[in-house]
């Protein structure tokens, strides 16, 4: 079984994995990190979406032992203890939400986006969230609430 | 999916190594076609042969006339690379309507271009703009590369390690895309350098094809009114539930005048 040795939202952890296992598994079951969403498996709607040294990639479609040494980032580790991320926050002001199953792999590309162009318009948000299927919003509040957030993000 | 052994080279060499020491050995590059295989059970693989480790397998070099592009190199960094914008932007363009952001943070041209679906960007990139597949065995021009739906010249174990690009005057590329998937339901690349124009069709046909009628006719007289409607008869074009063959022949004469449109601008 391959040995890795993977940084997650800043704490290392070494373990043993099976050839098989996909980042997402390893993510939700072995460190009981359960807020990266599993939704189709079939890597379309990017429910499953984390950081993979600063780039956004699919849980699902990854195997764990890609991510040998490498930085990742989950929905988990964004909030400061009881202050939500600016992006979350304002996801929730503008109900930029349902259901919520897609909404970790939303918020992780929406951060990621910022980050990488801070200055981001509506049609760069859009085409940055063509990896990210929502069936409950129609989108409108999710490109909002990106907006916002980025607001925020920039300061 | 079924079980495997893990191979990590670090070098081609080791690379080749891994694949002499494995019963049935598949390459793993990107992964975003081969996982969701695995998952399915599609295949069953003794050895997946991780590319992700082996030094020199990513990077973009621009040489004279020619753009070379390692097999590692991934979908975003082609679409995002200063060289490829300036020389060849249709090829920029193309990397980056690949999928979704997540998916060319991953997809890897050199992966792309090995599974050769017929529904991908890569291969009309590769054949429309007649670049050299280099392996580690030898030289392949395009036009000798795609043989059939998911088939290639590549021979067992044979590795690609760049694409080599020659840089033409100008190029264009449209696809329609699935909206589902963002595969092409049809894409065309149109390429001039000096006399010589290549028309490249990919997500119409088993495999992706030139189309010497229409070349001919832009060899005359490069300009979207060259391109008459029928030019590629529906007969042998894929014929699915997201579009009918007669569909799929209409939109390779609409793309291709798009795509010399985009082209000359």
């Amino acid at each position: 079984m391959p040995a890795i040795t993977v940084r997650v939202n800043g704490l290392e952890v070494s373990k043993e994995v099976d050839a098989r296992t996909l980042l997402s598994t390893f993510i939700r079951e072995e460190l009981q990190l359960t807020g990266t969403h599993v939704g189709c498996d079939t890597s379309q709607c990017g429910a499953c979406v984390v950081t993979m040294n600063g780039k956004t990639v699919k849980s699902c479609a990854t195997f764990a032992w890609e991510a040998d040494g490498a930085d990742i980032g989950t929905i988990e580790g964004l909030a400061e203890g009881d202050d939500l991320h600016p992006m979350q926050a304002a996801f929730r002001e503008h109900h930029g939400l349902q259901c919520g199953f897609c909404t970790p792999g939303m918020v992780m590309t929406a951060v990621q986006m910022v980050k990488d162009n801070p200055n981001i318009d509506e049609e760069g948000i859009k085409a940055g969230l063509e990896g990210n299927i929502c069936r409950c919003t129609g989108y409108q509040n999710i490109i909002e609430a990106v907006k916002t957030g980025a607001k925020a993000m920039r300061g | 999916m079924y079980d495997f052994q893990v191979k990590t080279p670090a070098s081609v060499d080791d690379v080749k190594a891994a694949v002499d020491d494995a019963e049935d050995g598949q390459f793993l590059a990107g992964g975003q076609t081969l996982i969701p295989v695995l998952k399915q059970r599609l295949a069953m693989p003794s050895d997946l042969i991780s590319l992700g480790r082996v030094e020199d397998l990513s990077g973009i070099q621009a040489a004279g006339d020619n753009i070379a592009i390692k097999a590692m190199t991934r979908h975003a960094d082609v679409a995002a690379n200063g060289d490829i914008k300036s020389a060849i932007p249709a090829l920029a363009k193309l990397a980056g309507g690949i999928g979704d952001p997540h998916v060319r943070n991953r997809g890897t041209i050199g992966g792309s271009v090995a599974n050769n679906d017929p529904a991908a960007d890569y291969p009309a990139a590769v054949l429309g703009l007649g670049a050299t597949v280099v392996t580690t065995e030898r030289e392949i021009d395009a036009d000798n590369f795609f043989t059939g739906m998911f088939e290639t010249s590549l021979k067992e174990g044979e590795l690609i390690t760049e694409i080599r690009f020659p840089i033409p005057e100008v190029a264009g590329y449209i696809k329609f895309p699935n909206p589902a998937t963002r595969y092409a339901l049809v894409g065309v690349m149109v390429a001039k350098t000096g006399n010589t124009v290549r028309v490249a069709v990919t997500g119409a046909g088993s495999s992706v094809f030139r189309v010497a009628e229409m070349e001919q006719a832009l060899t005359g007289n490069f300009s979207p009114d060259s391109i008459k409607d029928g030019l590629v008869p529906a007969d042998d074009l894929n014929n699915d539930i997201h579009a009918s063959r007669e569909y799929r022949a209409h939109l390779i004469g609409v793309l291709a005048r798009r795509a010399v449109a985009e082209a000359s601008s």
